[in-house]
């Protein structure tokens, strides 16, 4: 399929990526030093021009693709490129918009500015920081099958209980499967004897119920509660957190500097309480008692800074701190250091387009440990190797890295077991070694 | 003849004619009282008439195509009141009848009527020394002044279309005019439509519990008379005993229209387009229904608890359920939204009792309303801002807008609240300095609580307070000197102090 990016920041830049080896893909970018730079890094066409002038999609050929994702910085001109696009050809047309309220305009009216399908950066960033959020020491939440089932990554502390047990001992709970460990930089596909040891991050899918059972025994009992949440910098991601936590009966606390954004802000979030200063004063944050916050969110302009404030939270006592790093290549570095969970604003636009160009087979898509593994649902059709064999079968035609987590048929849950055998129709919830990716789609 | 710098003064005052000239159209009502009853008084309207009208059609040749922009409105607004209070006077003094053939007695009393304050400074009130066409008018001005008279011109007056939103804001302050439709005239038209609507619903149930023999007394001419001063929270009564002289069923009647009275018509107009929730949605219906119900509960049981409270019209109150209720609702809603109807003379009530009423007479009806006084939706401002005040204290980093029906007050309107209700306390406390000061003049002999209430009562458009000024008392006996401040009093109250305050400023003159 022939998919134009328009707009080559870090959005277009990373879907392209994911993109290049599968599809056509023609990245349009105003700068020619991008445009210069993008043509010998990725497998990709690279043109310079503006995506709402009309001759410049022309030259891209638009009449021929299938796919058209507009991602640059400027929501409207996102809007008037699908817009525009739309005029010459039926393609898939995403927009990606900073703005919530062109989201709402959107869903509120479907098929408006010509988009066909609308990401909400700020907004999708939000909502995965409140997953985060949720669940104590998760660090990565992802829901599937409408809800019905839930992915959760954890990083096992050296005082958990399941710490030093087989996934055959710690798994003890109904309804929840151990897809894979990751340890320092290698990925362990689960198997029953594989020994979970502190520091690793595991993966799991099951019913929430379990899930959260599951998060509530890993930890030290005794913090269970997530009442206490500071979120530190009124960006719009900062404050679209706030609002996320506000909807679900949260009454968060949030820290901005400048004045007029924090007046801003406390107007349009009437359940939060907004507080104008420094977030590195100690001797403020010490009078809030934000030291016993159970968790604080770094959501400022810079990701140094929100790895400052991380430290600091955390060298005050606070339980748990998730911050913004819009740099991907900082993400694991922080984590290394002392931050708990690092979200990339990036990373939830990709997952949320990389969707759609599988479309048909993928329902969903969560990127695991910055892209190194995807859980991702599928509908089962009849030609596919799972339908109708047990697992124990159609596993060995499937390559190695590759664990099924969770079906769902008719609206019910069915922990996977070897003998299980999957119908076509059914919702199976796989993860998947990024390595394999491509394999294992094909095979499904 | 407009320079950009100076205040166009004949815009202003041609303006001021034109509504005058279409308010004379109001005689026709006590016209057709008087022909309706034997024609006393007839001439006196019929002359009152041409005079409004031929001042008003000469002051309009001033010139002849006004265009009177956002400065103008506070002059317009201002001296229509004070000319409208100005010929509402003329038939006391032509028929020359009683003490308010006195110009400054016919002046007070026409004043007290346009601005719905109910002080009356008439010593007898009966048919013996008035006619019925007289009370009926002076019923009729305070029907007029109740929605506003500006509000009506805006409403009648096609060349007040573009100017019309900015004379409304001067006319009725508070947080600024909601527009109902995208026509200023046709929210005029509404708000007058819902008001008429009230006025004669309560018209229609009065004369019914008459023909229901409920209420003896309440004849149509009673009714007519009670349901023009019900509505505009005006309290003016022909019965010289006030609402005392109806039976209980017309008294609890009226208790819940002057409820509605000091609830925003803006509100009323939501629920009768089909939007019933809007009022429970709306923080300042909310106190005020709250604040009233409270109110009337304590009420109720300092009455209940008063063994001592028993008058020869009343009977026994203290004990009787009934009577306590009856008594302590109907004056709650009377004196919090600025009626001043009384069904009691309320002079006679235990100490805690008249306390409770004096702190009502500080309330003041809701925005929009007709009521006058400080008004509930400052006082929730005020509330909620103290409450972020020792919040900050608490957390001093923390930002706190206020909000209004969850939508932030901006903080300048904030200030202008707190600017206002500091100004209003202000001028109640000079008022009964002054009023202390003329009475000790001329050795007028007068209580502490009454010259407190005649101060309130008279800046708030109350109307009777206590003692001298008490439900069954007046104002006849204070100095004409304290009778012009009073006058005043009422003109700005009316207006909410500021239009006629920034007249005075000589900024105002200046560019």
């Amino acid at each position: 399929m022939r998919v134009v990016i328009i707009g080559a920041g870090e959005v277009g830049r990373a879907i392209a990526s994911n993109l290049e080896d599968s599809h056509d893909v023609v990245v349009i970018d105003q700068d020619s030093d991008v445009v210069e730079e993008l043509t010998y890094s990725l497998d990709v066409l690279a043109l310079e021009g503006d995506g709402t002038d009309i001759e410049t999609l022309r030259e891209a050929r638009i009449e021929d693709a299938g796919l058209i994702i507009a991602c640059t910085d400027d929501d409207e001109a996102n809007l008037v490129i699908c817009g525009a696009a739309k005029t010459g050809t039926d393609a898939f047309t995403i927009a990606r918009v900073k703005r919530r309220t062109l989201l709402q305009t959107w869903e509120g009216s479907e098929g408006a500015f010509g988009v066909d399908f609308m990401v909400c950066t700020d907004l999708l960033t939000a909502q995965a920081i409140f997953r985060i959020s949720g669940l104590p020491a998760a660090q990565d939440v992802d829901m599937f099958a409408g809800g019905l089932v839930r992915m959760a990554e954890f990083e096992i502390a050296s005082d958990s209980p399941i710490a030093d047990q087989t996934v055959r001992d710690a798994d003890r709970y109904d309804s929840l499967t151990f897809a894979a460990i990751f340890r320092n930089d290698h990925m362990v596909v689960a198997t029953g004897d594989t020994v979970i040891r502190p520091g690793d991050r595991v993966v799991v899918i099951g019913s929430p119920d379990s899930v959260t059972d599951f998060a509530s025994d890993i930890v030290t009992p005794g913090n269970g509660d997530r009442d206490e949440i500071v979120i530190v910098g009124a960006s719009e991601i900062g404050f679209q957190a706030a609002r996320e936590f506000e909807e679900h009966g949260f009454r968060p606390r949030l820290i901005e500097q400048d004045h007029d954004r924090a007046r801003k802000v406390a107007e349009a979030l009437p359940k939060t309480m907004v507080m104008e200063s420094d977030a590195t004063d100690t001797a403020f944050l010490e009078r809030e008692h934000v030291d016993e916050a159970d968790i604080v969110i770094a959501a400022l302009g810079s990701d140094e800074k929100n790895l400052l404030v991380s430290l600091l939270a955390k060298r005050l006592g606070v339980d748990r701190t998730v911050a913004v790093i819009e740099n991907l290549e900082y993400a694991e570095l922080f984590e290394t250091v002392g931050i708990d969970v690092a979200i990339n604003p990036r990373e939830e636009a990709a997952e949320e387009i990389v969707r759609f160009t599988r479309a048909g087979q993928t329902e969903k898509v969560a990127m695991l440990e910055h892209d190194r593994a995807e859980v991702i649902e599928i509908e089962v059709s009849t030609n596919s190797t799972l339908a109708g064999t047990q697992i124990m079968d159609s596993t060995t035609t499937l390559p190695e890295g590759v664990v099924i987590g969770a079906i769902s048929r008719g609206g019910n849950l069915i922990t996977p077991r070897g003998t299980t055998v999957i119908e076509p129709g059914d919702h199976v919830v796989l993860f998947v070694d990024a390595m394999v990716l491509d394999e294992v789609i094909k095979a499904i | 003849m407009r320079s950009g710098i100076r205040v166009d003064w004949r815009a202003g005052l041609s303006l001021v004619g034109t509504i005058l000239a279409v308010l004379s159209l109001a005689f026709v009502v006590p016209i057709v009282v008087a022909l309706a009853y034997g024609g006393e008084d007839l001439w006196v309207f019929i002359a009152a008439m041409a005079l409004t009208a031929g001042f008003g059609l000469a002051l309009r040749r001033l010139d002849p195509a006004p265009d009177p922009g956002a400065r103008e409105a506070f002059m317009v607004v201002a001296l229509t009141w004070l000319f409208a209070a100005v010929f509402g006077a003329l038939p006391y003094v032509l028929a020359g009848n009683g003490t308010v053939a006195h110009p400054v007695n016919a002046l007070f009393e026409s004043m007290s009527g346009f601005t719905t304050t109910g002080a009356t400074v008439m010593d007898d009130i009966s048919f013996d020394t008035h006619s019925r066409a007289m009370l009926m008018w002076r019923q009729l001005t305070q029907w007029l002044g109740g929605m506003g008279i500006i509000v009506l011109a805006v409403a009648i007056l096609s060349q007040m279309a573009v100017g019309g939103a900015q004379l409304m804001k001067a006319e009725t302050p508070g947080p600024g005019v909601s527009k109902l439709t995208p026509h200023i005239a046709e929210t005029a038209r509404v708000l007058w439509l819902a008001y008429i609507g009230f006025t004669a619903l309560l018209i229609a149930l009065l004369y019914g519990l008459h023909l229901l023999g409920f209420a003896p007394n309440m004849d149509l001419y009673n009714a007519f008379a009670h349901g023009f001063t019900t509505l505009p929270t005006g309290g003016f009564s022909p019965e010289a005993r006030s609402i005392e002289a109806f039976s209980p069923a017309v008294q609890w009647l009226i208790v819940p229209f002057m409820f509605i009275a000091g609830v925003n018509f803006v509100l009323w107009w939501h629920l009768i387009s089909g939007d019933p929730w809007v009022l429970f949605r709306d923080n300042e219906f909310r106190l005020y229904l709250g604040t009233v119900s409270v109110l009337t509960v304590v009420g109720t049981a300092l009455l209940f608890f008063d063994a001592a409270l028993s008058t020869p019209e009343t009977g026994q109150i203290g004990g009787n359920l009934e009577r306590s209720a009856r008594y302590a609702a109907f004056q709650i809603a009377s004196l919090t939204n600025s009626t001043g109807y009384a069904n009691m003379d309320f002079d006679a009530w235990s100490g805690p009792a008249k306390g409770l009423l004096l702190f009502a007479m500080f309330i003041g009806g809701s925005t929009g309303s007709t009521g006058g006084g400080i008004k509930v939706l400052r006082w929730l401002v005020i509330l909620k801002s103290l409450r972020r005040e020792v919040f900050t204290t608490i957390h001093p980093e923390a930002v706190r807008p206020v909000r209004m029906n969850r939508r932030v007050l901006d903080e300048d309107a904030v200030r202008g609240i707190y600017a206002f209700t500091l100004l209003y306390l202000l001028l109640f406390f000079v008022g009964i300095l002054l009023l202390a000061a003329d009475a000790a003049r001329v050795g007028f002999d007068i209580g502490t609580l009454d010259l407190v209430t005649a101060s309130i009562a008279t800046i708030g458009n109350i109307g009777p307070g206590f003692g001298v000024v008490g439900p069954m008392g007046g104002y006849l006996e204070f100095p004409t000197t304290s009778k012009i401040l009073m006058i005043v009093y009422m003109w700005i109250g009316r207006l909410e102090i500021f239009p006629v305050l920034v007249l005075l400023t000589s900024a105002y003159w200046r560019s």
